[in-house]
């Protein structure tokens, strides 16, 4: 039987012997940015220079360094990442060029090599404890993500996993795990917010002789990776929460729903299944209990309505993805007609920990009616992108102006006086603005202004985003993902887009606004599912918080903004010393002129990219 | 192509791996596709005799899935993020760029040649580097117009060289 005690002996035998660790990140952000060859480039440089490092953990005679991959460090923007234990430096944007210098200097010595280091302002920051996109976030459900090997099962072990799935099989009755959870009240962290123990005590109650559980990792809503990052980042804290939520339901059999474009989630999914089936952790009488569950990784095959849940229980089944009408709910008749809990990835993976400390220690993070953390996908104009994971009722201003690093301008530059919105929640979601900043994010507070925590997707938005172009893009998005199956979403959705098309290319007219808005509403109540039912928010809210911007469009024919390409043109004028920088630049070669003579811009070529605004030094472009 | 009994050979394979389960449709559909790259028509109509299910079933599935094409494709594939990240980050023009370089009018995606398809997805979890393109297996980030350009070049000059 799975003895976690000796593995955790074991690893801490072996980690004894580790001089330095290493922790490249190997999330799908730093990967892009050349992660693993800066890892190889390692594993070679100390070879030549003689450094002695392995790249697994087994027990080894005599000292030496420990060369590791983990998940996102959340820090994306940065990466790669490369962070040195158990000092703590941490070096951002490294190269392969610069592995020799850091095996010199700070593996051989202790030296920190500040042109690595992140800058903060002039401030060099030697590690996480000094950069302050790290200082003001709580990472709990991300504690472990970005510094454990996501594929060695025994060092979850050896920082405490699977002891709540051990505590949950062995001392625990289902009925006492729904009520922990209950008690901590834990509310689903995949857009709805529901509470998690309430769900799993509606299935636990059903007398069926199957149940299943099902973890939701389709994360469709564009600008969201959360939970891709805890999949690939910490796949067996989800594995536990499963362990612990089928014991909850009585449930023997599971499936991780994970989405097809999310190849490193998948696989490491795989690979943690596999271990985790190995050491006994999955399997029949987990830890010595009564307890059985087996659990499949299943790839979706990319449709956003899949992430429903009646959807994604279709697609399982080998059918179309298409939501069906509740009642029956999951819990009373799921997959295969069998009692079925669905949950987000973040909330089986907040599941241990609530077991491990208990629910008033759950609740000491958060606020009363939504405790805990939530993690959020950072994006857009700000200084600081990734993977962030705060307090429950958090304000938005902390998020943007303290740990995003304050919002950006077009040339990058932090300008605060910039921020004009963040959208919150996705394509269901809705928009705040600087009326807002000092609203706690939270489920309840959130809902009452028209928006939602959503999956936990935030995108701020400077002055120069069109917020009437932004409902269109969701629009569009919720228009293409619609599965057809209702009138109101499938056709609403569809007039409501050409509305909008018709605004930012200067067609529409007042009465345009009038009829978007009686559409919104009425799909709204006549969509079946989630997906129409919210597909109007991001309409509803620009509409409420940014009027003045619909009118200019319709009234004025004018984008404030300038992005709406219709309504806006470039142009050069007489500042044009005629370098020929934005001709060479323009990807469509619309800028025709010779040397030192004034350039012209051939209208109906130009796609208005905007490069030639940017690339002009002499600010002879003009946009209007 | 080689000869036809060779095709579906594979697919027989797939399909025996998967037990003959109708409820494994989605995963099958998915492997013969990583085989050829996209699902040809008298494939899918085999898979509906060999699982005993309806055609129409199986063609409804392969065309509800955004990852299921049946069309065959380009010999690269540009895969440029349109997700909200990228969106603020401005992959309009990233598209329109690429459109541009490749010649490809409204409504089409692969070039005559057969060398490139375009296909805009919705975010591909690399948002913290937003813009965002794939190009068959190289993530890239942050990018620009420019930067397209140069992409695209380089794989130009490198078919041309084979
Ligand atoms: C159109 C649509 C898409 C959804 N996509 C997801 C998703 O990607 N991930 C997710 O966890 N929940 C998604 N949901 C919510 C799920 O249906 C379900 O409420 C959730 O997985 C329950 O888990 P939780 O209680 O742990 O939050 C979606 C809902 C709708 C209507
Ligand atoms: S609301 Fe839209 S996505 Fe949902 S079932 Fe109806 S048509 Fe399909
Ligand atoms: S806006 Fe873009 S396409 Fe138009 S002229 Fe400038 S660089 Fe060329
Ligand atoms: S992927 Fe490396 S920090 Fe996010
Ligand atoms: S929005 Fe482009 S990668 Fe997420």
């Amino acid at each position: 039987m799975l003895d976690l005690k000796k593995i955790t002996e074991s690893v801490q035998k072996s980690l004894g012997n580790v001089t330095k660790r290493i922790i490249i990140c190997a999330g799908t952000g730093c990967v892009a940015n050349g992660s693993l060859k800066v890892f190889n480039a390692f594993i070679k440089s100390a070879d030549e220079l003689g450094v002695k490092i392995s790249v697994e953990l087994k027990e080894e005679k005599g000292k030496t360094n420990l060369l590791s991959k983990s998940g996102c460090q959340g820090f994306c923007q940065m990466g790669p990442l490369v962070n040195i234990l158990p000092s703590g430096i941490l070096y951002t944007k490294v190269k392969v060029e610069d592995v020799k210098e850091i095996l010199e200097k700070s593996i051989k010595a202790d030296e920190v090599i500040e042109r690595l280091c992140y800058n903060d302002n002039g401030k060099v920051c030697k590690g996480q404890n000094e950069i302050p996109f790290y200082q003001k976030q709580s990472r709990m459900v991300l504690k472990q993500c970005g510094v454990v090997d996501p594929e060695n099962i025994d060092e979850y072990i050896f920082d405490g996993g699977y002891r709540a799935a051990k505590k949950a099989c062995i001392d625990m009755t289902d009925k006492e795990i729904c009520d922990v959870v209950l008690a901590a009240g834990l509310r689903g962290r995949g857009g709805g917010g529901f509470p998690t123990g309430k769900k799993w005590d509606l299935t636990r109650v059903q007398q069926r002789d199957k149940k299943y559980i099902i973890c939701n990792g389709d994360e469709g809503d564009p600008g969201a990776f959360m939970d891709r990052s805890v999949m690939e980042g910490n796949p067996h804290s989800v594995i536990e929460g499963m362990i612990i939520a089928a014991k909850a339901i009585g449930a023997d059999e599971g499936y991780v729903y994970v989405r097809t474009e999310y190849g490193l989630a998948v696989e490491r999914m795989k690979k943690a299944v596999e271990a985790a089936v190995q050491k006994g952790v999955l399997g029949k009488n987990i830890f010595g209990s009564a307890h059985n569950f087996t659990l499949h990784v299943m790839e979706g095959a990319g449709a956003f309505v899949c992430g429903e849940e009646t959807a994604l229980i279709a697609s399982i089944e080998g059918k179309r993805g298409m939501p069906s009408p509740k009642p029956p709910f999951p819990a009373q008749s799921g997959l295969w007609e069998k009692p079925t809990a669905i949950n987000n990835v973040e909330t089986l993976a907040t599941v241990p920990l609530v077991i491990n400390y208990g629910a008033d220690s759950f609740r000491q993070l958060g606020t009363p009616q939504s405790p805990g953390t939530k993690t959020f996908a950072l994006t857009g104009q700000v200084l600081n992108t990734g993977l962030i994971e705060v307090p429950m009722g958090t304000t938005l201003r902390q998020v943007v102006f303290d740990t995003a690093g304050g919002v950006t301008d077009e040339k990058g530059k932090v300008d605060d006086k910039n921020f004009k919105a963040v959208q919150i929640g996705g394509p269901s979601g809705g928009c705040l603005t600087k009326e807002h900043l000092d609203l706690p994010l939270d489920f309840d507070s959130l809902k009452k202004v028209g928006a939602m925590v959503g999956s936990g997707g935030l995108v701020v938005m400077n002055q120069n985003t069109c917020m009437v172009k932004m409902a269109k893009f969701f629009m569009q998005f919720t228009q293409n993902e619609s599965c057809g199956k209702c009138v109101l979403c499938r056709e609403g959705t569809r007039q409501m887009l050409l509305m909008l098309e018709d605004i930012t290319e200067g067609r529409a007219d007042e009465n345009t606004l009038t009829l978007l808005e009686k559409l919104a509403k009425a799909v709204q109540v006549g969509s079946l599912c989630g997906l129409g039912k919210t597909a109007p928010n991001p309409v509803l809210s620009t509409l409420r918080y940014f009027r003045d911007e619909y009118n200019a469009h319709v009234k004025d024919k004018r984008c404030p903004a300038g992005e709406c390409s219709n309504l806006v043109n470039y142009s050069i004028n007489d500042k044009c010393l005629g370098c020929t920088a934005c001709a060479r630049k323009c990807p469509v070669g619309a800028i025709a002129g010779t040397l030192k003579k004034q350039h012209v811009i051939d209208t109906v070529k130009c796609i208005k990219c905007g490069v030639c605004l940017d690339t002009c030094k002499f600010n002879a472009v003009v946009r209007g | 192509m080689e000869a036809g009994y060779s095709k579906f050979d594979r697919v027989c394979q797939i399909i025996e791996e998967n037990n003959y389960d109708k409820s494994k449709l989605i995963p099958i559909l998915q492997a013969v596709q990583n085989e050829y790259r996209y699902l040809p028509e008298e494939i899918l109509a085999f898979i509906a005799s060999s699982l005993r299910i309806s055609p129409a079933r199986v063609y409804g599935v392969a065309t509800f899935f955004a990852h299921f094409t049946l069309k065959q494709k380009g010999k690269h594939i540009i895969k440029v993020c349109d997700g909200t990240a990228c969106h603020v980050k401005k992959s309009t023009n990233l598209i329109n760029t690429i459109k541009n370089k490749l010649a490809l009018k409204d409504g089409e995606f692969t070039t005559k040649d057969m060398l490139f398809t375009l296909e805009t997805v919705s975010c591909l979890g690399a948002c913290g580097l937003a813009p965002v393109m794939v190009v068959d297996e190289d993530v890239f980030g942050q990018v620009t117009p420019d930067k397209v350009i140069q992409i695209i070049d380089s794989i130009l000059k490198q078919e041309a060289a084979q």
